[in-house]
């Protein structure tokens, strides 16, 4: 009889040892196949889109990859163009993981980006060494402060963050452009003053001149520290591992003891101040004023580049360099084909990956189904 | 006030209206059946674009207003297949279709037009001046355009066909509860596939309106009206008559911003009328807007 009860335990054992490891194999191939096949799916539709005008996708493909990683300059633009989409697509990932959908990065970057120029050129008077990480702070609470809304309204009257952060997008476009053509305005422009010079941040050519002729800029580097604070708050403190338990299921946290009203508030302020900082990026690293229209969808990219990150941060950080491949590498074949292939190349992804998620999902739960069997 | 100008503005939200009523009148059908649709925005441009694209090589704008339809049609298809047999993230599918019809307007804009900014001259819609008709203000505006004519008889027919047909009976369960629907033995995909494309053919006929009215397509020409429409639906309470409702109430916001351009106030707190309308209707402040209960949810079938 013992004897049999101790076959059993190590055989059930062995037997859980290996489901572990087959659902860690599985979640592994999620992880990395999803992308791969969606971007194939993706390269493969472009190319019937080059072919369609006559030109060769071989060589277009080609010319994409050696002009954005084929040398330093061209990685230089990459990792300016894939800044902001670190901050966006954090931001995206951190409410997706409290089980929010935050579509409003793109309005809570133009609020938080207004922020940070604000202080920019209001504080004139302070050293830079006091006045950047003012600007950086201004550029997270303006960006919270119009998250905030939504995540309230969600706790407050349970209506969907979706429509209400769409809506305060055009609110936030309207608001800002009100500000700079009727407030803080230099004629003929749609752009604030310019910053107090101190509070400009350096080009990463003044110490790697390789990178010469690339506006990318310390915030690079802001945006990598600032994914790795994301990792850790979410996966090794005590209010992230909340925040996850929201996602994961809102009534087994609240039972749990988790205020999930708090918590939804709590992300979506941490969403909206991720994406304030690409304002960092945009008015301390690059043109030195806030201007009206500059994100041009950086915002909703976000959304694509956490997607395909996983809303994992260094998926987020290895997505928004491909998407920023994509949107230099447009302008690197826009002599042979529009640049606008990009963009339906990048809009390939986002359906390949949510179809490819599914199916992979629904391949899973039956190879789960079948090994339990 | 003189009369002449109450009667222009209303002339003026009327024809602003069109685009918005038709798209969101579509999106009710999408909605009411079970499936978020915020690709109305893409399906506009493609709609309008297709619209310039068949008016050009056959000079013959109602072939346009055809293949405004087929486009629209053609871009939910894709939102259709996704969401629908696919079961994937109908917000993100939505938001990709917008960048897709952005991206693929400007491309073969550039290709077939040469140009970056907006395709040639195209034939517009006939303009009709119906004798008595004519005379009557508003109803005059009316019935200037087949495409006007058009919007009105699709409200209406909208608002029978959800609340008085078997059809809409069925769509609408679909929407509020696809298990219930399929144990009575209507068939949920069906019927989710045609709320989609019926708001594909709807807003694509929204497109065509653009494009007619403007003779010509220009990049981005839906200028963010997809998601005014989405609005304006949630607003009208996921009703075409509601829907049609919000459009003419955001069109005249848009009229009356014209008439006070350059004036003191300032145009951008007009612009923000129907988002903070949608807000406030939505967190129960204004009346109270409810979804249908399953909207946005796939549809999966118990297995066993």
């Amino acid at each position: 009889m013992n004897q049999d009860g101790t076959d059993h335990g190590a055989l059930s054992e062995a037997r859980t040892s290996a489901q572990a490891r087959t659902a860690l194999l599985l979640r592994l191939t999620g992880a990395v196949g999803v992308p791969v096949i969606a971007l194939a799916a993706a390269f493969g539709v472009g190319a019937l889109f080059i072919a369609a005008i006559g030109q060769d996708p071989g060589y277009v493909y080609a010319k994409l990859f050696r002009g954005t990683f084929g040398d330093f300059y061209g990685f230089g633009q990459v990792l300016f163009k894939a800044t902001p989409l670190i901050f966006s697509g954090l931001a995206v990932a951190l409410a997706f993981k409290a089980g929010l959908f935050n579509i409003g990065a793109e309005g809570q970057l133009y609020v938080g980006g207004f922020c940070v120029a604000w202080v920019g050129f209001t504080l004139t008077g302070l050293p830079g060494l006091v006045l950047v990480p003012l600007c950086v702070l201004a550029g997270a609470l303006g960006g919270a402060a119009w998250g905030i809304i939504p995540g309230y309204l969600k706790a407050r009257f349970g209506t969907h963050e979706v429509i209400n952060t769409i809506m305060l997008n055009f609110i936030a476009i309207a608001l800002t452009g009100y500000l700079v053509t009727n407030v803080y305005i230099v004629p003929e422009t749609i752009h604030t003053p310019r910053i107090a010079p101190q509070a400009e941040i350096p080009r990463l050519e003044q110490f790697w001149p390789v990178f010469k002729g690339s506006p990318v800029n310390v915030s690079l580097f802001l945006a990598l520290a600032v994914a790795a604070l994301v990792y850790l708050f979410l996966w090794r403190t005590k209010h992230g591992f909340e925040l996850r338990a929201v996602g994961l299921n809102p009534w087994a946290a609240e039972y749990g003891g988790v205020n999930v009203a708090s918590g939804i508030v709590t992300a979506m302020a941490l969403s909206g101040a991720l994406a304030g900082l690409v304002g960092v990026d945009f008015v301390l690293g690059y043109k030195y004023y806030y201007e009206q229209g500059f994100s041009a969808g950086i915002g909703f990219m976000g959304i694509a580049v956490a997607l395909l990150g996983r809303n994992h941060p260094l998926g987020v950080v290895l997505a928004a360099l491909l998407f920023g491949a994509l949107s230099y590498g447009g302008l690197v074949i826009n002599s042979v084909v529009p640049k606008e292939l990009v963009e339906i190349l990048q809009a390939i992804v986002i359906v390949a990956v949510i179809v490819g998620t599914n199916l992979f999902g629904a391949l899973a739960v039956s190879l789960k189904k079948r090994s339990l069997e | 006030m003189d009369w002449m100008i109450v009667i222009t503005f209303i002339a003026q939200t009327i024809r602003i209206s069109v685009p918005y009523t038709l798209a969101a009148v579509g999106a009710t059908f999408s909605e009411r059946g079970g499936v978020v649709n915020i690709a109305l925005e893409g399906i506009l441009l493609n709609g309008a674009f297709a619209c310039a694209l068949a008016t050009h090589y056959t000079g013959n704008p109602w072939l346009g207003v055809l293949a405004a339809v087929v486009g629209g049609v053609a871009t939910a298809l894709i939102h259709a297949v996704v969401t629908i047999t696919f079961k994937a993230e109908q917000i993100v599918s939505g938001l990709a279709i917008n960048l897709f019809a952005a991206g693929a307007t400007r491309f073969f804009l550039k290709v077939i037009f040469g140009s970056s900014s907006n395709s040639g001259r195209i034939a517009g819609m006939p303009e009709w001046a119906i004798p008595v008709l004519r005379d009557i203000p508003i109803v005059s505006t009316i019935f200037s355009s087949p495409l006007i004519l058009a919007a009105v008889v699709v409200v209406a027919a909208s608002q029978l066909t959800l609340f008085k047909t078997v059809f809409g009976l069925r769509l609408r369960s679909v929407g509020e509860h696809p298990e219930a629907a399929d144990s009575l033995g209507v068939n949920v995909t069906a019927m989710r596939y045609a709320g989609v494309l019926a708001s594909g053919a709807l807003a694509g006929l929204g497109g065509a309106w653009l494009a007619m009215d403007q003779h010509s397509f220009t990049d981005g020409m839906s200028s963010g009206r997809g998601y005014i429409a989405l609005a304006a639906m949630i607003v009208g309470k996921w009703n075409p008559l509601g829907a049609a409702g919000a459009c003419l109430l955001f069109g005249a916001a848009e009229s009356l911003q014209m008439q006070l351009q350059g004036g003191n106030v300032p145009t951008q707190f007009i612009q923000m009328i129907p988002y903070v309308a949608t807000i406030a209707v939505l967190a129960g402040f204004i009346g109270r807007s409810v979804p249908p209960a399953a909207d946005g949810v796939p549809y999966q079938k118990e297995r066993h």
